[in-house]
């Protein structure tokens, strides 16, 4: 078969242009060599969506992330997605600094940011009574938001799904070879991959930090992405609302530095520190890491409550040598369309670059709009949102949502067998802590681990001996006591 | 709504000594929420020997202990509820719950026992450097998999922390087939027995290298590798006395957490130090006819003292339901402090009024003390002078104040507990 | 004659004992600081053993595996034997605590029994 357009990786980008291309009359997929969809640089970033007062003006980096902040309200209702506007904070130390201030402000006027406002030291503290006391003044912008990255990427993939895109996962782009359609003369592509060969009329590469690889693998202009990780913590939700909006130091060259926030689920995050490194499957935290991170944030937030920490993890921007997304078609290899060096602000941008590749691809093609598309999406149900009488209704008919399972996150057996079941459902303990949060809370699974395992067993038909983490050789058990067979 | 006279949420060992105390002090009405498919609570997967010395005068295992109240609870009639999650719990004592058959409901409560136990620290808590693959686990997690469930998490082991879970695992696991090559323990001394540290290590040649810590995790999918390091004074850890372990899992023993959100959601003040509520000599929280007990009060090192503190929670539970449930403050209270080497005491206050003619209370030390003396205090007069051979933070240590004693002293305001080198 | 360096289980001390013994002859135990002491590590030389626990393989039941535990201390040497036995064992649910499983384990006179009630699926 040969599709329309073939999208490699299932990544918040590569989700982003499905859902887009859903809309046309077009036999899409998406290859995903990980077992889930936001396994990569979509599931480890600092969850923001950003105002855009950072970007350069006139670049697409400043354009798209915009754009995509303006997109992200709708989108959020359409698709269920946990998103906040709650403000972000750059916030100057120095007295000397404060022209950079100015210049950010300028920066974002030019960007055509909204409601941009610069802050004397008491508006500061007012709004924001753990900011440090060296706090002179700080940038404000209104438009900047928390969202549940996971959510965006898994609710833009499943809405892409019903709408006809095929998703492949496990499925790892090995080579890409350049042909042509016999009967239409037209230039398509052979993609060879461990589960087969696939035809396509178009490719779209959304490979996150291996976007260069298979770049260069067709082109002879080449790019570099270098894997810049990041490391995080996140802390308790006990402390979630030490500050209300998100923090930014004052950006230098390396990005913007490490931020303190709230998260959509009100915990409170704390990074990334910036690290260039080789290996584009990197994401490992470091001792040194995490000291260097502990000790910026104590420089814009006093009294960081750093022990109340849950979890600590790294992301790896995919930070193409330029610092600016590459988003269109191949000079020298046409019908390979690129949506490479997508980092911050990526998360923020990919509804818009979703739907400038959409257009890009209609007016390319000459698409035609189906008239059945779908284009709102309903999430896994949340009981914690119900009245108690609600409730009971539901448990009355679903017994499941009667019985917690994560009891840090009080989450559902209901919950977790939607997940499972529901369009690109979670295959893995990491698939339904993405989807429901079973596992993210304080004790990190150790009290809902095997119980999700027992579900997942019971729903898939899964052996125990099979069920992974995340996907591959992530095997939770290696097999049964007593020599007994799985 | 329905009321009942006591709710006990939890129906581990705590939960259970509570219930039956109280049902023989004279109070019917009693329910027991628990969140598992049965009563227990953890003693279900601590499958080995060890529990029941003092209470019983034999030793049992886990699950035989936990069963010599179960069936008293099925004895006396005393109701239950399994695979039931307390919601919440408000200051007026309603308790929220939730299953599968009920529904969410509501309680009204004369007075509750918390009795929820504890959790165990995981590894994000310790910021362990490193990949997030399978095969990490807290000992407990991995403890219930191969009891409960009979499923092995991995065949090459390093361990992470010396409780007692840790090294029961590391015997569990070299008896099912496992290889445990390390357990490596952050501070200069273990926190578990010494009995288990020679019956799990040393029978089977498991070295314990003190003062070590992980310092990374290898494996992208699934554990590969461990590298652990010596700490310094500081616990920091010190370059190049870096060793490198192949395995497929690491286990985590790296402490227990009284599992207090219900408590806190509540308003119940909770101590710093022990992470459990602040209770006065009858094991009453700061709000009245809210009692706890066991390890939701403060970590236990034996359960044959949990079960005596419960039984104390669930007599004096009763009791505050027998007199209507009426705050019985009033009368003077006396600090307890602890300092110098003695981390806390459980009860925090005393209301001599209130108290039975001996009351024990329990504390911790924060370091090994050889030849020391635990001293009490009656504000500056030194009353108690007992010397200890040693005494380790794994360990529970005790004092006993007679009523007789504090009664002698009117103006009596602090009760300090000290350790001191003579 | 053979020396040994045993730590003392009694107390929290963990007393660092060293004995010299010749088969079931203890010639002198020194490092303990009480009496405990020298009974355990005369014993441990000697006659070293231990209780074990572990799990059995469950037919029919409603969990597929329950706890056991020898009634009895058997020889420290025999622990992996035991393990074996114990590996091998099928009970039939329901079991009740106290139920033998294994009648005489290892050739010994301690039988392996159920620590844990299991009913019928």
């Amino acid at each position: 078969m040969l599709y329309d357009v073939i999208i490699i990786g299932a990544g918040v980008t590569g989700s982003a242009v499905a859902r887009e291309l859903s809309r046309y009359k077009l036999n899409v997929c998406v290859l995903e060599k990980e077992e889930d969809v936001c396994c990569g640089t979509s599931k480890a970033n600092s969850a923001i969506v950003h105002a855009g007062f950072d970007a350069a003006p006139g670049s697409l980096m400043a354009r798209f992330n915009v754009r995509g902040n303006e997109m992200m309200g709708d989108l959020a209702k359409d698709l269920d997605i946990p998103f906040k506007r709650n403000g972000a904070m750059v916030v100057c130390i120095h007295e000397s600094e404060k022209d950079g201030l100015q210049d950010l402000y300028d920066r974002g006027i030019a960007n055509g940011v909204k409601e941009l406002k610069i802050l004397n030291r008491e508006e500061c503290l007012e709004m924001e009574p753990n900011l440090s006391d060296k706090v002179v003044a700080a940038l404000y912008a209104p438009t900047s938001g928390i969202i549940c990255p996971f959510m965006l990427n898994i609710a833009m993939a499943e809405n892409a799904n019903v709408n006809g895109v095929d998703f492949f996962f496990n499925t790892k782009v090995e080579k890409l070879t350049p042909d042509t359609c016999k009967k239409c003369g037209q230039p398509i592509w052979k993609i060879r991959t461990n589960n087969g060969e696939y035809k396509t009329r178009y490719v779209i590469n959304a490979a996150g930090v291996y976007a260069d690889y298979f770049h260069n693998m067709v082109s002879e202009k080449k790019i570099h992405i270098t894997p810049r990780r990041g490391d995080y913590c996140l802390l308790d939700k006990t402390v979630g609302n030490h500050v209300s909006h998100t923090i930014f130091p004052q950006p230098t060259k390396l990005g913007k530095g490490v931020l303190v926030s709230p998260t959509i689920h009100g915990n409170l995050i704390v990074g990334p520190t910036a690290v260039d490194i080789e290996n584009k499957e990197g994401n490992n935290t470091t001792a040194a890491g995490i000291a260097d991170l502990i000790a910026k944030a104590g420089d814009h937030v006093r009294n960081l409550p750093i022990r109340q920490v849950i979890t600590s993890f790294a992301g790896l921007r995919a930070h193409e040598d330029g610092h600016e997304f590459i988003l269109g078609e191949v000079e020298d290899a046409p019908h390979f369309i690129d949506c490479a060096g997508i980092e911050s602000p990526g998360l923020t941008s990919s509804p818009a670059i979703g739907e400038y590749i959409g257009q890009m691809m209609k007016e390319k093609m000459g698409l035609e709009e189906k008239e059945d598309w779908i284009g709102t999406r309903k999430g896994i149900l949340n009981p914690a949102d119900l009245s108690i009488e609600e409730r009971n209704e539901l448990i009355k008919k679903n017994p499941a949502y009667g019985r917690i399972i994560c009891r840090c996150e009080s989450v559902t057996e209901g919950e977790i067998i939607d997940a499972i079941h529901r369009p690109l459902g979670a295959r893995s303990l990491d698939g339904v802590k993405r989807r429901t949060r079973a596992g993210m809370g304080r004790c990190q699974a150790g009290f809902c681990s095997p119980r999700t395992m027992e579900i997942i067993n019971r729903e898939l038909g899964l052996p125990f001996t099979e069920i992974t983490k995340s996907g591959g050789d992530s095997k939770l058990v290696i097999e049964r006591t007593k020599g007994v067979e799985a | 709504m329905t009321s009942y006279d006591i709710v006990i949420v939890g129906g581990g060992p705590a939960g259970l000594a509570a219930a039956v105390s109280a049902k023989k002090a004279g109070t019917d009405s009693i329910l027991i929420i628990e969140r598992d498919k049965e009563l227990g609570g953890i003693l279900n997967q601590c499958i080995h020997n060890g529990f029941g010395l003092h209470t019983f005068k034999e030793e049992l295992t886990g699950p035989e202990y936990a069963y010599r109240f179960i069936q008293q609870v099925y004895d006396l009639g005393i109701e239950y509820k399994l695979d039931t999650m307390v919601m919440d719990i408000s200051t007026e004592k309603v308790v929220t719950a939730m299953n599968r058959t009920d529904g969410m409901f509501q309680i009204k409560a004369g007075a509750v026992i918390l009795a929820m136990g504890c959790r165990e620290r995981p590894r994000g808590a310790l910021n362990i450097p490193g990949y997030r693959p399978a095969g990490i686990y807290s000992a407990g997690t991995a403890q219930r998999l191969v009891n409960m469930e009979g499923y092995m998490p991995g065949r090459e082991v390093v361990i992470l922390g010396s409780g007692d879970i840790g090294l029961i695992m590391a015997r569990r696991m070299t008896f099912e087939g496992a290889i445990v090559k390390v357990v490596a323990e952050l501070m200069p001394f273990s926190g578990g027995l010494k009995r288990n540290i020679v019956q799990c290590l040393d029978d089977y040649g498991i070295p314990l290298k003190l003062s070590h810590t992980v310092v990374d995790i290898e494996g992208k999918e699934r554990v590969s590798a461990v590298t652990i390091a010596e700490v310094g004074p500081d616990m920091k850890p010190i370059p190049g006395t870096e060793e490198r372990y192949t395995c497929d899992t690491l286990l985590l023993s790296t402490g227990l957490i009284p599992e207090n959100e219900l408590s806190r959601n509540a308003g119940v003040s909770i101590n710093p130090v022990t992470n459990g509520p602040v209770v006065n000599e009858i094991l009453e929280t700061s709000i009245p006819g809210v009692f706890a007990c066991g390890n939701v009060l403060h970590v236990h090192d034996l359960v044959d003292y949990v079960s005596e503190e419960a039984t104390r929670a669930g007599e004096n539970a009763a009791k505050y339901v027998q007199n209507g449930c009426k705050d019985q403050d009033g009368g003077k209270i006396i600090q307890l402090k602890a300092t110098d080497g003695a981390r806390y005491t459980v009860p925090c206050t005393i209301n001599p009024e209130r108290m039975d003619d001996l009351l024990t209370v329990r504390f911790r030390v924060g370091a090994v003390f050889k030849d020391s003396y635990v001293s009490v205090y009656f504000d500056d007069e030194r009353v108690m002078h007992k010397k200890k051979r040693i005494m380790a933070p794994g360990e529970m240590e005790q004092v006993i104040l007679q009523k007789k004693k504090i009664d002698e002293k009117p103006d009596l305001k602090t009760i300090t507990i000290k350790i001191e080198a003579e | 004659m053979e020396k040994r360096n045993l730590t003392c289980i009694g107390c929290p001390m963990g007393c660092q004992i060293t004995v010299e013994f010749e088969g079931e002859e203890v010639f002198s135990v020194t490092g303990n600081t009480c009496a405990i002491g020298d009974k355990y590590a005369r014993q441990e030389v000697t006659h070293p053993e231990r209780t074990v626990t572990s799990t059995v393989v469950v037919v029919g039941g409603a969990k597929e595996r329950t706890s056991v535990k020898t009634n009895a201390n058997i020889p420290k040497d025999k622990i992996f034997q035991c393990m074996e036995e114990i590996n091998q064992v099928r009970a039939q649910a329901p079991l009740k605590i106290g139920d033998v499983v294994i009648k005489g384990v290892c050739g010994t006179d301690v039988d392996v029994v159920v620590t844990k009630n299991c009913e019928i699926a």
